[in-house]
């Protein structure tokens, strides 16, 4: 025993360090809100970033574009004046074009083939300026900061050199207002998804709540309580759950059934044989006396043992677990041999069986519980059927109706039914009767337990199949239909079993 | 008939036992499933009744189980309080040769009994022909006759009347009746067996001066001849 909880012990250490070994490796955030929040934050930035980069690469592009057409532009017309007028016209040109440069971006030099400035801004030729006619992105000084610049060299007539360049401090400001904006859509991203981290969240909540206020509502004991549809993905949980929950109701509605009834019904045979034993235990004053009240004692507890099994079986049957015993079942077969198995006790009770039959399709289930479901039938009907008359045992295949009107050629189902010319069931009694223990008033003085239609009811539902009781003046008629398919079976069948159909 | 009986409960076990004795049978008794297993495999018995749920790690199936696996035949009558048809199915496939549910009525569990063993010594000849006294039954023609006199039978009647000749001198319930020869396992709750025996009588008894079928209070039906 020690040895056993010490195993115990050791299986709940480790069972605990795997545990923590996997919370270790695992997201540290447990909340799926804050998850879902956090992973759109992680979303809008990635997507933020991108589109800024985009317009970063393409409005640097433009401006790249802008700069150089501008240069090359200006390198035309100053060309021309060149040609117009030689050194003198281009410096002058030069400096007007400086002295009209409000944004102070224009970059000039002009030397002569000594390598002499003539004009221009620039205070000497930038030595990384080695080939003409190329494109040179360079830091240059000026003044007292140092700024980028685009510059081209052109060479002009008589070893003339001309520098065209532009200031491009604008793109670095461009590239500071977008890696702003960047971090400001960060913030805000970060605010709003902690934002909606919290909504979603409370979403989630109260999506959960109302799941989890039924659950602990059912748990505590309370089955009435279903979770409320509000026609948003939570149904997908609700309705099954709800489903769920109505089955549970119901067996434990049968559970409750069963236990009242074993609390009535079982009580008064287990009094009878106690009080019979200990009333020949102290009056008996004959050995013949004694026998015959311990005899009546064994039959009680026979009958109760009947009940007991009646009970158990019907249980068992209600649960479902019988399908597995489903095999193909002839039912022609079936209820011949039914019939002359009763016939017997029929014939014995002055009664005649008559039995119409047509051929019948062979229907999936468990032959077993259908001969015990006739069987019931048949001894209910020859036990209230007045000597002298008839009871009949038709069984017949059901047509499926097409949508035209016209029967269809493949049978859909059986229809079984036990008619006899007893003194039938009023309606309030037919609505009750398969109620376990359930005994109509006409049938409180015959022997029985008030579980063969119940049973019946148990059998049919596990072939997915319906249970009518119909009066049929005089008598009544009980009809077993079952479904050949359990797709063809009536949709009410487990939930409104008995129906009055007169 | 020397008999092995492995049962748990002291109440029951004496009640069987006793009953078993008196019926003139030699029985060994187990009450776990260490010993019963242990003497189901070194001594010979003619029959062994099993309960199905036994103290001390080895139940009633494990020790057939174990017993079949050995190919020892000893016909084997599982008692139990199990009684869901699947229950029964297990133990029967598992070789259990019949299934007694509990609680049981005394004179169940001993006609059962005796019917194994009459079964188990009838096993090596085909029979194709029945004579109790007077009675001759034909297997194969499915003629009967009783003092030389043909009688004509249904089917069902003639199944019903060779059982009860099978187990001549034995009490036969009508559960077994309704299990061996309708091949039903519910319980009716009007007399249908009763009917059905009544009718046989009709043609079996009446017409002559003896009776052979006889009905046994509180058990059953036993087919004998007068001077048995």
């Amino acid at each position: 025993m020690a040895q056993e909880r010490h195993h115990e012990a050791d299986i709940t250490a480790s069972q605990k360090k795997r545990a923590f070994h996997v919370r270790k490796g695992r997201w540290p955030i447990r909340s799926a809100g804050l998850n879902f929040a956090l992973a759109y934050g992680v979303i809008f930035l990635i997507s933020a970033a991108l589109f800024l980069s985009f317009i970063w690469w393409s409005s640097n592009n433009l401006l790249d574009n802008h700069v150089r057409a501008f240069i090359e532009t200006d390198a035309q017309e100053l060309r021309e004046h060149w040609n117009y007028g030689g050194p003198p016209a281009l410096s002058d040109a030069i400096e007007e074009r400086l002295e009209q440069n409000v944004d102070d971006d224009a970059l000039y030099l002009l030397i002569d083939r000594y390598g002499r400035r003539l004009a221009g801004n620039l205070p000497g030729w930038p030595a990384s300026i080695t080939r003409i006619n190329h494109f040179y992105e360079i830091t240059i000084r000026r003044y007292s900061f140092t700024t980028p610049a685009e510059f081209k060299a052109y060479n002009l007539t008589h070893g003339y050199k001309l520098i065209i360049g532009h200031d491009i401090r604008g793109r670095y400001l461009l590239g500071t207002v977008i890696t702003r904006t960047l971090i400001w859509c960060a913030v805000m991203i970060a605010l709003l998804a902690f934002g909606g981290a919290w909504v979603v969240r409370d979403l989630f909540r109260r999506m959960v709540g109302s799941i989890a206020r039924t659950a602990s509502a059912v748990a505590s004991g309370d089955l009435s309580h279903r979770i409320a549809l509000t026609g948003s993905e939570t149904d997908l949980v609700a309705e099954p759950v709800n489903t769920m929950l109505d089955r549970i109701n119901r067996l434990m509605e049968g559970v409750r059934q069963v236990s009242n009834a074993i609390a009535h019904d079982l009580r008064t045979p287990i009094t009878r044989a106690r009080n019979q034993l200990e009333d020949a235990l102290s009056s008996a004053n004959s050995t013949e006396a004694l026998r015959s009240a311990v005899d009546k004692a064994i039959c009680d507890l026979d009958h109760i043992t009947g009940i007991f099994e009646a009970l158990l079986r019907i249980a068992q049957i209600e649960a479902g677990s019988r399908r597995s015993a489903f095999t193909m079942v002839d039912v022609n077969d079936l209820l011949s041999n039914m019939a002359e198995l009763y016939e017997a006790s029929a014939e014995d009770a002055g009664l005649k069986l008559v039995l119409d039959v047509s051929p019948l399709p062979a229907l999936h289930g468990d032959e077993r519980m259908l001969q015990q479901a006739l069987a019931n039938l048949l001894d209910n009907a020859i036990k209230f059927s007045p000597a002298g008359s008839e009871l009949t045992l038709s069984a017949h295949p059901v047509l499926a109706i097409t949508p035209k009107g016209h029967a269809a050629s493949t049978p859909t189902g059986i229809e079984i039914s036990v008619r006899d010319h007893g003194p039938g069931m009023n309606k309030e009694d037919i609505l009750r009767a398969h109620e376990r223990f359930f005994r109509a008033e006409s049938a409180r003085h015959t022997p029985g337990s008030g579980l063969g239609l119940s049973l019946v009811q148990a059998v049919t539902g596990l072939h997915h199949g319906k249970l009518t009781l119909t009066q049929a003046n005089p008598g009544l008629k009980v009809t077993l239909f079952l479904p050949l398919t359990p797709a063809a079976s009536h949709p009410h069948a487990l939930t409104d079993p008995v129906q009055n159909h007169d | 008939m020397h008999i092995l009986l492995v049962e748990d409960d002291p109440t029951v076990r004496s009640f069987v036992f006793k009953g078993l004795k008196e019926a003139g049978h030699n029985v060994d008794q187990a009450d776990n499933g260490k010993d019963g297993l242990y003497l189901a495999i070194s001594e010979k018995y003619d029959i062994i009744i099993l309960d199905r749920m036994l103290p001390g790690g080895i139940d009633g199936l494990n020790i057939l189980e174990t017993l079949r696996g050995q190919k020892n035949n000893t016909p084997v009558l599982l008692l139990s309080a199990l009684s869901e048809v699947d229950d029964r199915v297990d133990g029967l496939r598992a070789g259990g040769d019949d299934y007694v549910t509990k609680p049981f009525a005394f004179s169940e569990l001993l006609a059962r009994v005796e019917a194994l063993g009459r079964r188990g010594n009838a096993d090596a000849a085909p029979e194709t022909t029945i004579t109790v006294g007077d009675l001759k039954l034909d297997l194969l023609t499915r003629d009967v006759q009783r003092d030389g006199q043909k009688i004509d039978l249904q089917p069902r009647e003639f199944r019903l009347l060779e059982f009860l000749a099978r187990h001549a001198g034995q009490v036969v319930t009508r559960t077994m009746l309704l299990e061996k020869v309708w091949d039903y396992h519910f319980d009716p709750q009007t007399n249908v067996i009763d009917v059905h025996v009544s009718r046989l009588r009709q043609k079996v008894d009446k017409p002559f001066k003896t009776s052979i079928i006889h009905t046994v209070r509180n058990a059953g039906y036993i087919l004998r001849t007068p001077q048995d």
